[in-house]
């Protein structure tokens, strides 16, 4: 008797519906085995993880703006996989857009300018990261070079050249040498929403780009498109749809979200520019990329539920003295089962008798 | 079966709840750390510290820390859970938390802060420090003494104040000793990265050096130092086990004083913003045992540690003269005074190097 994988004729509705709620339920499973094996009572961590941050204002609003870049690099990602343009170098992308937004903010600084130096910063940003990404994406259609690997390695570039300009050109001159600039002025700064929070305009604008992809990607042909030419290549060939200005494309529009994360970030919670911005929101929109499905709303959904672990993890941290590296483990035991489940849509379990013929082979 | 897990549920439920009512009573006093603690190092340290402090006064508090935080737009939230916790003294114990620490700080007046290494403080926000340059003076005079080739290799971190005026302690120290010293600089570029640290260690090395200096946290470089048989400074912590061959000293940070007097203030009502930089005097810092080098190199040592002490000894003692050439302006009457070094972001004469940034 042997337990084999088969694929399924179709795609299961069914299993693509509650596969994440599986995966969830498997996690909970797995944690409390965990908590319970460090002597911690589970039911509490829990409470810690999950409700506990959602039961105050406080910490929806940190939830929020935690979710706010990833969800926003991701949209762009999503729309770049979906097309089978493999974008790695998001943070690249966020990079370059924080250092072109700073730029006006550094060059406007102690100066009397008005009120088009954040919209003129946010532009600025995005249009950067748009070009920035572009490299990768003409290297990839003009001489054939593997995107995977340029688009990463300009992630370095980006962050050396912050690095640089920090510590040289736009260090804060009253800053003691420490690397970073002066303090952006009230003109250079994403307005904030609530008083005495931290919820700021970027999350009204992560959510109308979630619009703005629901409706590209469900509504107008160019949307159409990008899903035909990642899922039936040949197909959207036959249909006149060109493959190469697709790439192109995407990884722009990636690339500007990207870049306009960045400087949302820097002009928000951080008020200046530095090394270190980003704890990997470039990367880690990738997995929530492909948590929410690639598809906006599960976007939304699946950045919204990374940042509640990330403010769980450290609730739990001061509450119960669970260490961070449980939090970690616990990111990464959702994705696992996350993927293991999704494979349930596209396959089955099958108990396969040896004595028994089996006529369709096994995927 | 099901009744009794509820029960079980039920029971557990309460005893957090009643645990965390009897903490209610103590002072909590919170950590934000930028590492892990792990086995040694700037975080561990401080962890130490806190664990003296808890010797201390672990009946009168309770004390709660969040490891690993990122010097980014995350800090300003940890440092606010602390404060939602119920802290009521929050040591943030990185330079990069200054800013978001400011921030909470005026978010939260009846609060108090306490930032190590910055230089912004408030009312409700203090700031703590230690003049490691003078022991990197104290290990400027034992590398000249003790280095064969004439050439000191040192692994530098960041090119801010607090790592450049370490440098130039060295620097003047040995110069005392062997004016023709030079000096082999890598620049790392990071706190804490072992790879790296070894790589600068072995292209100092090959470069001439046969004393390693480093302002970076890992053992490596000693370990590095130690398998070619050369003498190398530890750094925060105690790493002679790393080179019992090898290690001449290290500096030791010690913030646990610190922190028990801190908390003793807080405790009678009297804390109040201030900005400490605390000498070999202070405690706040100290000299490892000094080993692997002759008797007489040792006195030496001791001796120039004991002149630091009691004031007759300072490292930038006046005249100096800049990289280029130029006498630096002593602001401090026969010393350089502590904004100079501070914000210090020269190199002394005789460094063959170009400060990153200049």
């Amino acid at each position: 008797m042997q337990l084999v994988l088969e694929k399924r004729a179709e795609r299961s509705g069914t299993i693509a519906l509650v596969s994440p709620l599986i995966a969830v339920g498997l996690t909970i499973a797995t944690m409390v085995i965990l908590f319970a094996i460090l002597g911690k009572n589970p039911l509490l961590a829990l409470h810690a993880y999950f409700i506990a941050p959602l039961t105050d204002g406080y910490s929806l609003q940190e939830i929020a703006v935690k979710a706010t870049p990833l969800v926003m690099i991701a949209i762009g990602l999503s729309l770049c996989y979906l097309a089978k343009a493999w974008n790695i170098g998001a943070e690249g992308q966020f990079l370059i857009g924080a250092v072109a937004g700073s730029w006006i903010a550094v060059r406007t600084q102690g100066t009397d300018a008005g009120a088009w130096v954040l919209p003129a910063m946010l532009i600025l940003a995005a249009a950067a990261g748009a070009l920035y990404a572009l490299i990768p994406a003409i290297c990839k259609v003009r001489f054939g070079a593997s995107e995977i690997l340029t688009s990463l390695m300009l992630v370095y570039v980006a962050d050396l050249f912050l690095d640089y300009l920090v510590r040289g050109p736009w260090r804060d001159p009253h800053g003691f040498n420490f690397p970073t600039t002066a303090e952006f002025d009230p003109v250079a700064t994403v307005p904030l929403l609530i008083e005495g929070g931290r919820l700021h305009l970027g999350s009204i604008i992560a959510l109308l780009v979630v619009a703005a992809a629901a409706i590209l990607l469900g509504r107008t042909i160019k949307g159409f498109e990008i899903r035909v030419v990642g899922a039936a290549p040949r197909a959207a060939r036959f249909g006149g749809f060109k493959a190469d200005r697709l790439v192109i494309l995407t990884f722009a529009i990636s690339g500007a979200l990207a870049g306009l994360a960045g400087i949302i970030e820097v002009a928000g919670p951080i008020g200046h520019l530095q090394p270190g911005i980003s704890p990997g929101y470039g990367f880690t929109a990738i997995i929530v990329a492909f948590l929410g499905r690639l598809n906006p709303l599960g976007i939304l959904v699946a950045g919204l539920f990374l940042a509640l672990t990330f403010i769980g993890g450290e609730q739990a941290q001061i509450a119960m003295k669970i260490p961070l590296d449980v939090t970690k483990v616990f990111q990464g035991i959702l994705l696992f089962y996350v993927l293991a489940c999704d494979s349930l849509i596209l396959y089955r379990f099958k108990l396969v008798f040896p004595n028994r013929q089996v006529t369709r082979g096994a995927g | 079966m099901s009744k009794s897990l509820l029960a079980l549920a039920a029971g557990l439920l309460l005893a957090g709840s009643i645990s965390a009512a009897s903490a209610a009573d103590k002072l909590k006093v919170g950590f934000i750390y930028l590492g892990p603690i792990g086995d040694l190092g700037w975080t561990y340290q401080h962890d130490q510290g806190r664990l003296a402090l808890v010797k201390e006064l672990g009946d009168k508090i309770e004390t709660t820390y969040l490891e690993n935080v990122p010097e980014g737009p995350d800090a300003e939230r940890s440092i606010e859970q602390l404060v939602r916790a119920g802290n009521k003294l929050i040591f943030t114990t990185s330079f990069g938390y200054m800013d978001p620490t400011l921030k909470v700080a005026k978010k939260y007046p009846n609060v108090h802060f306490e930032h190590a290494t910055g230089y912004k403080r408030n009312p409700n926000m203090s700031t703590y420090s230690a003049k490691w340059w003078q022991g990197r003076y104290i290990q400027g005079l034992i590398a000249a003494k003790m280095s064969k080739t004439g050439v000191l290799g040192y692994i530098g971190s960041f090119p801010i104040p607090e790592v450049v005026s370490g440098i130039n302690a060295t620097m003047l120290a040995a110069q005392t000793i062997n004016p023709n010293i030079k000096v082999k600089i890598i620049w790392a570029n990071t706190w804490f990265d072992p790879g790296k640290e070894a790589d600068a260690a072995k292209a100092l090395i090959d470069q001439g050096a046969d004393i390693i200096m480093q302002h970076t946290d890992s053992p490596a470089a000693m370990q590095i130092a130690s398998e070619r048989g050369k003498l190398a400074f530890g750094q925060d912590s105690e790493m002679i086990k790393f080179g019992p061959k090898t290690q001449l000293t290290s500096i030791l940070d010690t913030w646990g004083p610190y922190y028990i007097e801190r908390v003793k203030a807080e405790l009678a009502g009297t804390w109040k913003s201030e900005d400490s930089w605390g000498g070999l005097d202070s405690h706040m810092f100290a000299m490892a045992p000094y080993t692997n080098m002759p008797d007489e190199v040792k006195k030496m040592a001791e001796d120039a540690q004991a002149a630091i002490i009691s004031g007759k000894l300072h490292p930038f003692k006046c005249p100096i003269v800049g990289q280029d050439g130029k006498p630096v302006e002593c602001k401090g009457g026969d010393h350089l005074d502590d904004g100079q070094i501070l914000g210090m972001n020269f190199y002394v004469k005789g460094i063959d190097d170009k400060l990153p940034g200049k």
